[in-house]
């Protein structure tokens, strides 16, 4: 499938997730979600809202109450794992309604996640990649702009030493010049090592940044191909996600 | 005029219990969305382990003050691994069914060894007498009493809102699933946020020791007001249960004074009246 035609072998998977089927309650929202992530990648899910691309994010967090099949984090399987256990583990989430707290300033917000591993970036870094933070740190969380927001909820991810981050629309109604600034932080990120892997409905953002892509539709992975094939998938891409 | 210091006298010392039960309420309330009716069930056995304390080891006021909240934290966090975590997610309903059952067992079973008359705790030596003030006579233990449940109200208060921890249980109350994603151990902080507040119960069960009595229905008595002390000022805010108890308490001693008739009803009158006017109480947010 997807897997074997993009399979690399001097990769090491980060994150291997196989067959993997989730419930929200009652309804069964992923029917069989197969993909991989390796080091220092950006893998981008691609797909319609309500295709299944946050509930997988959210089940491989740990987060969804049900959910079978494998998921597997380096060499250890997580799938019963539960998310504070996994976010030790090294895996940092950014939600896509932000996860701003009201009752909690920019700074307090900022220092929240606990420090997992060694090798987080510091505080200065922090302001060097997000300077609108520094000059709002005593303000109340969710008294900044979207777009700060949505700085500051990938922000104090970056303090916490996780090399493996996983952003949920982070581009989702925002300007393009903020718009802009996260393709930035994400290409440098990469640089620097993160493996990430993205949610995005924009492909166009996606195509600025992602190494590889799979398309995700009613629960399943359905498709996936590398970034220098977007060109010759556009065709099918625009059939997919129906723009 | 010396009646009316007497009366305001005695209102702080029930507006104290009143702070620190009401703000107990309200932190365990943020955390577990559980409205804790086995407050005043806790808050009892703090001075009944003072009592045992003294009268069985041997151990005094002071000690007591500190190992009665800790012993009778330690018993809430049991009830809450064993009995209140499993209500997580569900209707208000199951948690008050729960911990009003509770109180009433924990109660009944002091009932059936205590009987319902009081047992004497008698105050400490260094806080015995009372000052001249000029204008008033003052008990020294009733001083101590609201100067130190001041000081532990305002002491939680900081713990809550400008320590890291206190940041990490405001973000908890807001989205524990979110911040347990983070690695904190959200359970664990609930549980021990139960403890803190049964804690805190417990400490005004032993500061009132000394002035009410031991009695099995002490909390019984005295939860019901708080209950309408908490609606007043507002489920969940941690400085609105801090003044709206001490204002109330300070509210029934001046009615005493003024009219002594309708010193039982004050409060109540008074949350019906907060309650048409702003349902979410005096200071509390609207909750989703």
């Amino acid at each position: 499938m997807a897997d074997s035609k993009m399979a690399d072998a001097a990769a090491t998977p980060v994150l291997t997730v196989q067959d993997l089927e989730a419930w929200y309650g009652e309804s069964h929202i992923l029917h069989g979600i197969n993909f991989n992530v390796n080091t220092g990648e950006v893998v981008t899910l691609l797909g319609r809202n309500g295709a299944g691309k946050t509930t997988t994010l959210k089940s491989v967090m740990g987060i969804i109450g049900k959910r079978t099949g494998s998921i597997r984090f380096g060499d250890q399987d997580i799938t019963r794992t539960s998310s504070d256990k996994i976010a030790r583990m090294g895996v940092a989430f950014c939600p896509e309604e932000r996860g701003i707290f009201a009752s909690l300033d920019v700074r307090e917000n900022l220092l929240l996640p606990p420090v997992v591993c060694p090798g987080g970036l510091s505080l200065d870094q922090i302001f060097d990649l997000f300077p609108n933070l520094k000059e709002r740190l005593d303000s109340q969380g969710t008294k900044l702009s979207g777009g700060e927001q949505q700085m500051l909820a990938i922000a104090r991810i970056l303090r916490t030493g996780a090399r493996f981050l996983m952003l949920d629309e982070p581009t989702e109604g925002l300007a393009p010049v903020i718009i802009q600034q996260i393709g930035h932080t994400i290409a440098r990120l990469k640089k620097e090592g993160f493996t990430i892997l993205l949610v995005e409905q924009n492909f166009r953002f996606a195509a600025t940044v992602a190494d590889r892509y799979y398309i995700v539709e009613h629960g399943k992975v359905i498709d996936g191909f590398a970034n220098s094939d977007l060109q010759a998938n556009m065709d099918k891409l625009h059939t997919y996600l129906g723009v | 005029m010396q009646a009316l210091y007497a009366q305001l006298l005695v209102g702080l010392i029930n507006g104290s219990f009143y702070a620190l039960l009401s703000l107990g309420l309200a932190v365990i309330f943020g955390m577990l969305n559980i409205i804790n009716f086995a407050h005043g069930a806790v808050y009892m056995m703090g001075a009944f382990c003072a009592y045992f304390l003294l009268n069985v080891m041997g151990i005094g006021y002071w000690p007591a003050l500190i190992i009665a909240p800790i012993a009778v934290g330690i018993f809430g966090m049991i009830l809450e691994r064993t009995m209140l975590q499993w209500l997580a997610g569900l209707d208000h309903l199951y948690g008050l069914l729960l911990t009003f059952g509770m109180a009433l067992i924990i109660q009944g079973i002091f009932q059936n060894y205590f009987g319902s008359s009081g047992l004497p705790y008698a105050i400490p030596d260094e806080l015995r007498g009372g000052m001249n003030l000029g204008f008033m006579f003052l008990p020294i233990y009733r001083g101590w009493v609201v100067v130190f449940s001041l000081i532990v109200c305002i002491a939680t208060w900081y713990l809550i809102e400008k320590t890291r921890l206190g940041a990490n249980l405001r973000a908890a109350t807001e989205n524990p699933t979110l911040v347990r994603a983070f690695g904190i151990n959200v359970p664990r902080m609930i549980t021990l946020t139960y403890g803190l507040g049964v804690g805190l119960a417990a400490l005004a069960g032993v500061l009132s020791a000394p002035i009410n009595q031991v009695r099995p229905l002490m909390g019984a008595d005295l939860i019901i007001v708080v209950f309408a002390v908490v609606v007043i000022g507002g489920m969940g805010s941690i400085m609105g249960s801090i003044i709206t108890g001490f204002a109330l308490g300070v509210i029934e001693g001046l009615t005493k004074y003024f009219y002594p008739e309708a010193s039982n009803t004050v409060v109540f009158v008074l949350m019906v009246l907060v309650l048409l006017v702003k349902p979410t109480g005096l200071t509390g947010r609207a909750t989703t």
